[in-house]
C-alpha cells in the first residue's frame, strides 16, 4: 500500500522512535529511578489520545505529555514530603549512559540541572540532553521559541553560577 | 526499556486501549504476522507482504492504537504453528471479518471458512455458494483480498482445469500449502 500522507504511524512505531529520547528527557527531570514509572505512564496517556494526535510534529507532542508527567511526578512526590530528584543520582546516570548526552566531566554541572525551576530544567534538557532546537524546545513546552530560548539561557546562567561556586569550593 | 514498554502494552489492554495487538509468527516459508482486535483475529500476513505496510494499512483501516502485545495471539499462533507441523486440520478461533468487504466479498470468504483440510473448490463454486453462480471473477477478486489466509482457506480455492491459480501469499505458498494438505 502507498503510505498516506500525514497519517498517523501505528503506535508502535511511534513508541520505537520516541522511547528513547522520552526517556533521556525523563531522566533529566525526575532522575534514573522514576525515569522508567513516568516514561509507562507518557505512553500510556499518549495512547489514550493518539488518535486525536496531530501527525506533524509528534515528538513535541510526546515530550509534551512527558513534561506534564514530570510535572505531576514532582507534585506527589512534595505531598508525600520526600526529596525532588537526588542530584547525585542524576550525575551518576549522566555518567554511566551516554545517551544523555553529557559525558563524565560534565557530571557535576549535569547534577546541578536537577536543582533549576521547573520550565528552566525542562528547557536545558530539552536543548543539551535531546538536541532539540529552540523551535522544537517551544513545541514541547507550549511556549514561543524566544520564551525557550531565554528559558535555556537563564537556566544556562545559573549553571554557570554553580560551576564557578564548584571551582571556588574544590 | 523491553520489559517496561510490555507492560505498557498488558496495562494498555487493561484499559481497553489496545485496538490491534499484533505478533510475528513463523512459517515454513519465512516470517509472517498476526493481528487480533479485542473481537478477534483479524488479519494473517504471510512472508510476501511487508510487515511495515501490513500495519500502517491496520493502521489506517482500523485504528492507530497498533502495539505488538503477542498474548493476545497466543492460541492463534500455536494453532498456526500445529497446522504447520501437521498437526492441526481445523482452527478454532474467533475471528474479526470487519476488513473485508460486506456483501458478496464476504459472502464467498464466509463460504470458504467452510471448506475442508485437503479439499478443493473451484472459483466458480464458491461463487455459487455466495449466490451469484457466474460471478467467478468476483469470487476470485474477493479471495485475493482475504485478510485472513490460511485461517480462512482461500488457497484450497483452484481454477477448475486444474491450474492452481493465484494466491495474495504467492504461488509458492499456496502450492506448499495444498501439498501439506495432500490435496497435491
Amino acid at each position: 500500500m502507498t503510505s498516506v500522507p500525514h497519517a498517523l504511524p501505528p503506535f508502535q512505531a511511534f513508541l520505537d522512535e520516541h522511547a528513547s529520547s522520552v526517556l533521556a528527557f525523563l531522566r533529566g527531570m525526575v532522575g534514573p529511578q522514576d525515569a522508567e514509572d513516568c516514561l509507562q505512564d507518557t505512553f500510556l496517556a499518549a495512547l489514550r489520545a493518539y488518535p486525536r494526535a496531530e501527525p506533524g510534529n509528534l515528538r513535541a507532542w510526546v515530550l509534551t505529555i512527558a513534561r506534564r508527567k514530570a510535572i505531576d511526578h514532582h507534585r506527589s512526590r512534595a505531598r508525600r514530603a520526600t526529596p525532588v530528584a537526588d542530584p547525585a543520582e542524576v550525575a551518576r546516570a549522566a555518567t554511566e549512559d551516554r545517551s544523555v548526552g553529557m559525558g563524565q566531566r560534565d557530571s557535576a554541572i549535569w547534577a546541578a540541572v536537577a536543582e533549576l525551576p521547573p520550565a528552566q530544567r525542562a528547557a536545558v534538557v530539552l536543548r543539551f540532553a535531546i538536541d532539540l532546537r529552540y523551535r522544537e524546545v517551544g513545541e514541547a513546552m507550549g511556549c514561543s521559541e524566544d520564551a525557550a530560548r531565554r528559558s535555556v539561557h537563564e537556566g544556562l546562567k545559573k549553571l554557570r553560577m554553580s560551576a564557578a561556586e564548584l571551582k571556588e569550593a574544590a | 526499556m523491553t520489559t517496561l514498554l510490555e507492560n505498557l502494552a498488558a496495562r494498555a489492554a487493561d484499559e481497553g486501549l489496545l485496538d490491534v495487538a499484533y505478533a510475528r509468527i513463523e512459517t515454513p516459508l519465512g516470517e509472517g504476522l498476526v493481528a487480533a482486535t479485542k473481537s478477534g483475529l483479524v488479519r494473517v500476513a504471510l512472508p510476501n507482504e511487508r510487515a511495515e505496510d501490513v500495519l500502517e494499512a491496520l493502521s489506517a483501516g482500523i485504528s492507530p492504537r497498533v502495539l505488538e502485545w503477542p498474548a493476545r495471539l497466543d492460541e492463534a499462533r500455536r494453532e498456526l504453528d500445529e497446522y504447520f507441523a501437521g498437526r492441526r486440520e481445523e482452527f478454532d478461533l474467533r475471528l474479526d471479518w470487519r476488513l473485508s468487504h460486506p456483501g458478496f466479498y464476504r459472502r464467498v470468504l464466509r463460504a470458504t471458512a467452510r471448506l475442508h483440510f485437503g479439499e478443493t473448490a473451484t472459483y466458480g463454486d464458491m461463487a455459487a455458494r455466495a449466490g451469484s453462480p457466474r460471478a467467478f471473477r468476483a469470487a476470485g477478486s474477493a479471495l485475493g483480498s482475504n485478510p485472513i489466509p490460511i485461517v480462512v482457506p482461500c488457497h484450497r480455492v483452484v481454477r477448475s482445469g486444474g491450474d492452481i491459480g493465484n494466491y495474495g501469499g504467492g504461488p509458492e505458498m499456496k502450492r506448499f500449502l495444498l501439498e501439506l494438505e495432500g490435496a497435491l
